[in-house]
């Protein structure tokens, strides 16, 4: 939480404003018993009606003063919680966004959507009840403990005494139960589980008839889950009672001490009164404090879900940072780069040097000792069984991972000298999964390249083999696109994205089975089309189709993340046996034939 | 929720509670006690306030005898209230208990059908966050909801014996904070819909951004994105902030006509005990009476609120477990019958030549004129017409959304025929229970069900009864036991959550060990290689070879290379079978599936790729 505070700066009036209205309400509330005492010991004692109603009115004047504090600082609460949340879920966003695909990799995307929503809202409600109430009820405690002893010591040591005994009560039985409703959290969690995973195989469980013997798996996790909220409820129960019946032994003590203290003349009637007042008051405050302690702990757990998040470091931007340390060598640096590559000449040479790839938390390497060189103009085909890493390589192009081991090289130039957004701006890809974003198709595009002229846009959608299905739109290239593009086909999705890559004529294009949901004569166009590129890119595509890597310059075979084969196809056909395999398990009559 | 519904649902809520009825007696028994005492109290401590009036005029006697009845009324309550919440507790849970058991108990009856129809999380979320929070409503309702009745009429009756008047004066002001509670929910409902309004629109733009962070990356639009969000987000804090504000307001603001009550109380009561109608004493027990008058007042609108809402959670889940369930139409004596018949085969697994005999005797599949539509009015199979022989191999194909899969539902009866009949060994499956009829088959999907458990664990899921060693035989067999030897623990490493330390080849591969072991004289594979690549399909394939050795088997695909070798190969359209015959005849006959085949396998004939 600590480090989250930061985002509490820009409010520092209302966290000490909010508490501190807060309070005053509180001071309001604990003079009523002693008005009250005074409307005893002296308005009826002396039958001064004029004394009862000026009392009276006080009484009404102490609320209505409570109330228009108590609102104010629900409203300066409100606005530093509110604002603070705000704060949060920006810089939680925009740290996000600077994460590499390594960490997005491993903390998943559904947790950060998670931490992204309901925790934020959960500290948010946590802060507003900290501010409003964390002083309040401790106030009230003490201030009725302080107020007793004005009004007689030996009726005060009564509150001395319980209140911490209170205190050790409730809060013991807290910390007790706690952890409990932790593991009734967790056998929940088995409980959903179970339903999830029944519901998931139900085909495979009935074909199988183990319709009894999951109900008995079910039945024995219910059971203890059932068990285990009895437990934590028993002791939880506790807590009502226990309070009930400590504060109200106080009373007779207290009650008792008043008598003697009353028969000496210490004490009035109406203050014995006010006492017993306090006493009720500060059982209330000592529950609502409890509650918020409960509260509050699950918005600190969140909070620190929130700030884990925060405290992951962008392995890329790591670096960026480490060149901002020297402000000076950076500027010269990239400027270099530049320069460098400005002066190479070349543009959309990619050379692999030895390179590995070892994702974080594997074992093992996705792909390693990658050696070739991909010359300006030509086309690298890809080919390989699920998981030989083929998505691997290409994603060491635009440093969407760093290599483990080895260097990749575009121009010349060590991708990690790059600067990120330069690197990747001459890179265009093409993902496996089709991602489009709400919009209009040429909102979608102009991702590519914001300054392209419609010309520029229309070409790519040709090349793409996308212009038949964009101008049959009734709003052309400006028609709505859904979230995720929902409202598109698999395959109109896949020739979108590749036009969003073309728009940026980028001098590296990398298609990664983007291809797979196109039937063969579009895909075959598309292919064409490529050849026919006038600015003449450095083309990669990732297939498990032999038939889409015919006419590459260069084929690499990989096989559990080793280049096994490299060359083109017919190269390939004659000497390489897993290629081989590849090609005639999809043509397997031609195989025969041949 | 419509009214009458609600009726039903507390009904029916009722009917699960009934058989805790005495649990309930007892609850409401402690509820009144610790209701009468607590209120009983505070006339002792006025009493007790009586019995000493100034310096010098306390009486000592009367304190003790007050004080010493006292701590009796207090330990009475205290025990009760603990009681009463244990009580609580064990109702809600044994009742909650109940509803999931029977629930899931209905999930492995419901018709795949319904499955089929409603999302997994729509049913969990029923099974799971409803009947939590039914049970939360449960719990409110019987801790706050009865004790709270019955403390405002408590009260009422002890306020009235002392002083009619100044009763008045407190049930004439409480309500109002009632008011007042309900005229400022009123208010804030519309702006906490503005944001949740604005809050679902930024969770869809997270939603989207992060779920795609690789696009935005790839293409540089880290910062219009944040930009787009940092828009949303200022609305958002503008909504919140009045949504928040306005609803805390509410307690300050009960608070406040609980404040005027107590003044009135005060001024009031101040005037009759001026008239010597009533004691300081009695006075003190009128505040703090007036202070637990209005707790349950300021409660109950939250109490209201969360019993509905329970009510509601509670209709959804009964509409699960009131779902009709599968017909089980199979007649008492031959179910018996068939599990009797069915029994010897599966101990026989282990030895070969045996079962394989038994095996081939039995095998055999008719579809009659089958008709069948999901929905009424579009009819999907029609007059279908089909015969297996045994140990026959039949492959279906055909364009997606053509009825294969529909095909093998109908077989497994996870859907009922609408038309015609199936025979399974010349018996309509309907006669069968579906135990017998399912026992006959083996099935292996496109998508690899596991279960969380062992690699072991998840094999004999196809036989319990089977030993370690029959299962490490199944997984030789499938060809899995390679890889599963390379695991870390072996046949015992635990597959995670849905497998994903396994590959999908692997999975395939232990799907069709678990298959094997079951040893069914009939074999499903519906679409079992299509998420794998085309090479490790080939390796999986000679594991189906071994495995389709004498059992008549039913192949779904959709690459025609896997089903070449069938004995009969069944080409379906819009849910009829257009052509039938082997590989050889139905090229021949330049139909249908000679298009189909084409379109996969012979591109180099494409112009474009000739150049």
């Amino acid at each position: 939480m600590k480090s989250l505070l930061v985002y509490l700066k820009d409010y520092k009036k209302e966290c000490i404003l909010g508490p501190l209205f807060k309070l005053l309400e509180a001071g309001f509330d604990l003079t009523v018993p002693l008005v009250t005492a005074a409307i005893i010991d002296y308005g009826i004692a002396s039958e001064d009606r004029a004394y009862i109603f000026r009392y009276g009115a006080l009484l009404l004047l102490l609320a209505l003063v409570g109330l228009s504090c108590s609102v104010t600082a629900q409203y300066y609460a409100a606005k530093a919680a509110v604002g603070f949340a705000a704060k949060l879920r920006y810089a939680l966003f925009a740290h996000i966004e600077s994460l590499s695909f390594s960490e997005m990799d491993q903390i998943g995307t559904s947790t950060l959507i998670t931490r992204m929503t309901s925790d934020i809202n959960q500290v948010q409600s946590g802060v507003n009840m900290a501010l409003r109430l964390f002083l309040r009820s401790p106030f009230i405690v003490l201030g009725a403990m302080v107020l007793s002893f004005f009004m007689d010591v030996q009726a005060a040591l009564v509150f001395v005494v319980v209140i911490p005994l209170l205190a050790l009560v409730v809060f013991g039985i807290m910390g007790i139960s706690m952890p409990l409703y932790r593991k009734v959290q967790a056998a929940l969690d088995q409980v959903l589980g179970s339903t999830r995973e029944n519901l998931t195989g139900v085909r495979v469980i009935r074909a199988f008839m183990r319709e009894r013997a999951e109900e008995q798996e079910f039945e024995q996790e219910n059971a203890l889950l059932a068990k285990s909220q009895l437990f934590v409820g028993k002791i939880s129960a506790l807590t009502n009672p226990l309070t009930y019946v400590m504060i109200n032994l106080a009373l007779v003590v207290l009650l008792w001490v008043g008598g003697l203290r009353i028969h000496a003349g210490a004490l009035s009637q109406g203050q014995v009164v006010a006492l017993i007042n306090y006493m009720s008051q500060i059982l209330v405050e000592l529950v609502k404090l409890a509650n918020t302690i409960v509260l509050s702990n699950k918005a600190l757990a969140c909070a620190g879900r929130v700030e884990s998040i925060l405290a992951v470091k962008s392995s890329l931007e790591m670096e960026k940072y480490l060149e901002k340390d020297g402000a000076a060598g950076k500027k010269a640096d990239s400027k270099t780069v530049k320069q460098r590559s400005d002066n190479t000449g070349i543009s959309g040479q990619v050379i692999f040097q030895h390179a590995a790839l070892c994702y974080q938390g594997a074992s093992e390497p996705s792909v390693e000792g990658l050696d070739f060189t991909a010359e300006p103009g030509e086309t690298i085909g890809i080919i390989g069984g699920t998981g030989s890493g083929k998505s691997s390589l290409v994603h060491l192009i635009p440093r969407f991972y760093d290599a483990t081991e080895g260097n990749v090289l575009v121009d010349g130039i060590n991708v990690k000298e790059f600067p990120l957004e330069e690197l990747r701006s001459k890179i265009g890809i093409v993902m496996q999964k089709a991602v489009l974003f709400q919009g209009t198709i040429r909102e979608n595009l102009l991702w590519g390249k914001e300054t392209a002229t419609p010309e520029e846009l229309r070409e790519a959608l040709e090349l793409s083999q996308a212009m038949e299905f964009v101008e049959k739109k009734e709003k052309g290239i400006d028609a709505h696109v859904e979230q995720g593009g929902r409202n598109l086909s698999g395959g109109q999705r896949q020739r979108l994205s590749i036009a969003r890559a073309l728009v940026r004529r980028p001098e590296i294009l990398i298609l990664d089975d983007s291809t797979s949901a196109l039937d063969y004569a579009t895909d075959a166009k598309l292919r064409s089309g490529l050849k026919k590129l006038s600015y003449h890119p450095t083309i990669f595509i990732v297939s498990q189709r032999t038939s889409s890597l015919l006419h590459a310059d260069k084929i690499l075979v990989l096989e559990d993340g080793k280049v096994i084969g490299m060359g083109t196809h017919d190269e390939l056909l004659s000497r390489c046996q897993v290629y081989q395999e590849i090609h005639y398990s999809q043509f397997q009559e031609k195989g025969e034939r041949a | 929720m419509s009214k009458q519904n609600q009726k039903k649902t507390i009904r029916k809520v009722l009917l699960y509670i009934r058989q805790y009825w005495w649990l309930i007696l007892l609850s409401l028994l402690f509820a009144a006690v610790s209701v009468v005492f607590t209120l009983y109290l505070p006339i002792l401590t006025g009493d007790a306030v009586d019995r000493m009036i100034e310096k010098g005029k306390v009486d000592f006697t009367g304190l003790k005898d007050i004080l010493a009845r006292m701590v009796v009324v207090i330990a009475v309550t205290g025990v009760s209230q603990w009681v009463m919440n244990v009580l609580n507790n064990r109702i809600t849970y044994s009742v909650v208990r109940d509803i999931r058991r029977d629930a899931f108990h209905k999930i492995q009856k419901l018709p795949v059908k319904y499955l089929d129809a409603h999302p997994v999380g729509d049913v969990v979320s029923r099974i799971i966050a409803d009947v939590d929070q039914f049970a939360d409503g449960l719990l409110m309702g019987f801790t706050q909801a009865f004790t709270g009745i019955l403390t405002i009429l408590g009260t009422l009756v002890f306020m009235l014996r002392i002083n009619v008047w100044i009763t008045l004066v407190v049930v004439v002001v409480t309500p109002l904070s009632f008011f007042v509670a309900a005229f400022i929910a009123k208010r804030t409902h519309f702006m906490f819909q503005k944001q949740s309004e604005v809050r679902g629109e930024q969770t869809g733009l997270i939603d989207e951004m992060i779920g795609n962070q690789q696009v935005v990356q790839a293409y540089g639009q880290e910062k219009k994105v944040l930009d787009r969000f940092a828009q949303i987000n200022v609305r958002l804090e503008k909504y919140s902030l009045r949504a928040t504000f306005f609803s805390s307001i509410t307690n300050p603001a009960t608070r406040f006509v609980n404040n005027l009550v107590y003044a009135g109380v005060g001024i009031t009561g101040a005037f009759f005990a001026i008239q010597g109608q009533l004691s300081v004493g009695s006075l003190s027990c009128f505040l703090s009476y007036a202070n637990q008058y209005t707790k349950p007042f300021n409660e109950i609108s939250g109490v209201i609120t969360e019993l509905q809402n329970a009510i509601t959670c509670a209709g959804r889940v009964f509409e699960l477990i009131e779902e009709p369930e599968e017909a089980e139409t199979a007649e008492k004596e031959s179910e018996e019958a068939e599990t009797a018949e069915k029994k010897p085969e599966g101990t026989l697994a282990g030895k070969d030549a045996q079962t394989g005999k038994k095996v081939q005797a039995a095998g055999s599949v008719q579809f009659d004129h089958v008709d069948f539509s999901y929905a009424a009015d579009k009819p999907l199979i029609q007059n279908l017409n089909l015969e297996a022989k045994p140990g026959q191999r039949i492959a279906i194909v055909g364009p997606t959304g053509c009825g294969k899969t529909t095909i093998i539902n109908l077989m497994m009866r996870f859907y009922d025929v609408t038309g015609g009949a199936i025979l399974v060994d010349g018996k309509d499956i309907r006669a069968y229970s579906r135990e017998a009829l399912r026992s006959r088959y083996g099935m292996v999907l496109q998508e690899t069900w596991l279960k969380d458990g062992t690699i072991l664990e998840n094999i004999l899921f196809g036989r319990e009864d089977a030993g370690r060693e029959e299962a490490i035989q199944a997984a030789k067999l499938s060809h899995a036991h390679s890889f599963i030897k390379r695991l870390p623990n072996g046949y015992d490493t635990v597959i995670k959550e849905n497998g994903d330390n396994l590959s999908q080849g692997q999975r395939q591969l232990l799907c069709i060990a678990r298959v094997i072991l079951c040893r069914p004289s009939i074999l499903i594979l519906d679409e079992a290689t299509s998420s794998i690549d085309t090479r490790t399909e080939m390796k999986i394939q000679s594991a189906f070879k071994k495995l389709m050795e004498g059992r008549t088997s039913f192949i779904v695909a959709h690459r025609l290379s896997t089903i070449q070798n069938a004995d009969m190969i069944l080409v379906m359209k819009d849910g009829k079978i257009v052509e039938q015959g082997n590989h050889k005849t139905l090229l021949e006959k330049q139909g249908f599936y000679a298009n189909l085949y084409e379109s996969q396998f012979d591109l180099p004939v494409f112009p474009d790729s000739a150049t």
